[in-house]
């Protein structure tokens, strides 16, 4: 059996390498909720295809890992209320502090961003509250 | 055109990175985030092995002015930290504790997490599209 931290640390050079990717060959910080947000709100608009490209690989090799059964797909861990309130809470939150986990996490704390760090910081402590409330609550799938 | 390859590339390798790291399972995420209770550390090795390669371009940007495909390279951020950075990421993370999920793993799980996963990703473009109805000075 291998380690279990191997696929952690394969998995997260793999996002490290598609921010790198990102980065030199196209000159854009991979953040995902800033490539949804902008084709959402218009801000975007003027380099929507580069964003629809991106996420078409984001959305469509996971997919097709899956379906040939090299990938395995996961069980919520929540109701479908909890769903909509936390997909409105990362929604919003996301544009309002202009990144997530990919943009502040990835690609803010590896330029040593004070931004990104501070985000990153944050949002891990309001998402260790949140899991907390969750289990006292009894909010699961 | 090669701009679009590129970006479709980067997309596909993230996704599989999500997918292989356990990013797009919500129980392990919330296992992650479960500082105050069962914590399992081992989101360390994910971020650790994401910033690895992303410091090293961070790094060869500093010395180009362009990417490969012509475009400048972004200008870095101010540092300020203000409400907006502050309250967006606390709001984010309670959201993301709430359902295991962020942005980029939703966005990978599209074709295999079933009606769960869609739900959030319509309420996730619902939250999106409710702060672009705010007004901004």
């Amino acid at each position: 059996m291998q380690p279990e931290w191997i696929a952690r640390f394969a998995g997260g050079v793999m996002i490290g390498g598609a921010a790198a990717l990102f980065l030199l060959l196209n000159g854009r910080v991979m953040g995902a909720s800033g490539i949804l947000g902008g084709l959402i709100d218009g801000s975007g608009r003027a380099n929507a295809a580069e964003r629809l490209a991106f996420l078409a690989g984001l959305a469509g090799l996971p997919a097709l890992l899956v379906w040939t059964g090299l990938g395995r797909a996961a069980a919520p861990v929540a109701g479908p209320w909890v769903l909509v309130l936390a997909g409105l809470l990362v929604g919003f939150g996301t544009r309002l502090g202009s990144g997530c986990t990919s943009g502040h996490g990835v690609c803010g704390i590896s330029r040593l961003s004070v931004r990104g760090i501070v985000a990153t910081l944050v949002y891990l402590l309001t998402g260790g509250l949140a899991v907390m409330a969750a289990r006292m609550l009894g909010w699961s799938a | 055109m090669r701009g679009l390859i590129f970006a479709a590339l980067a997309g596909a390798l993230f996704g599989v990175g999500l997918l292989v790291s356990g990013m797009t399972d919500p129980a392990r995420v919330r296992g992650w985030l479960d500082v105050f209770g069962a914590w399992d550390p081992t989101l360390g090795f994910v971020l650790t092995g994401a910033i690895l390669p992303m410091a090293a371009a961070w790094r060869i940007a500093a010395r180009r002015t362009r990417a490969h495909t012509g475009r400048p390279m972004p200008a870095p951020p101010a540092a300020i930290i203000d409400a907006r950075l502050l309250g967006g990421a606390a709001i984010f993370g309670l959201g993301w504790g709430l359902s295991g999920l962020c942005p980029g793993p939703a966005m990978a799980s599209i074709g295999f997490g079933g009606v769960p996963v869609l739900i959030f990703l319509a309420a996730m473009v619902a939250g999106m599209g409710l702060f672009g109805l705010i007004p901004r000075r």
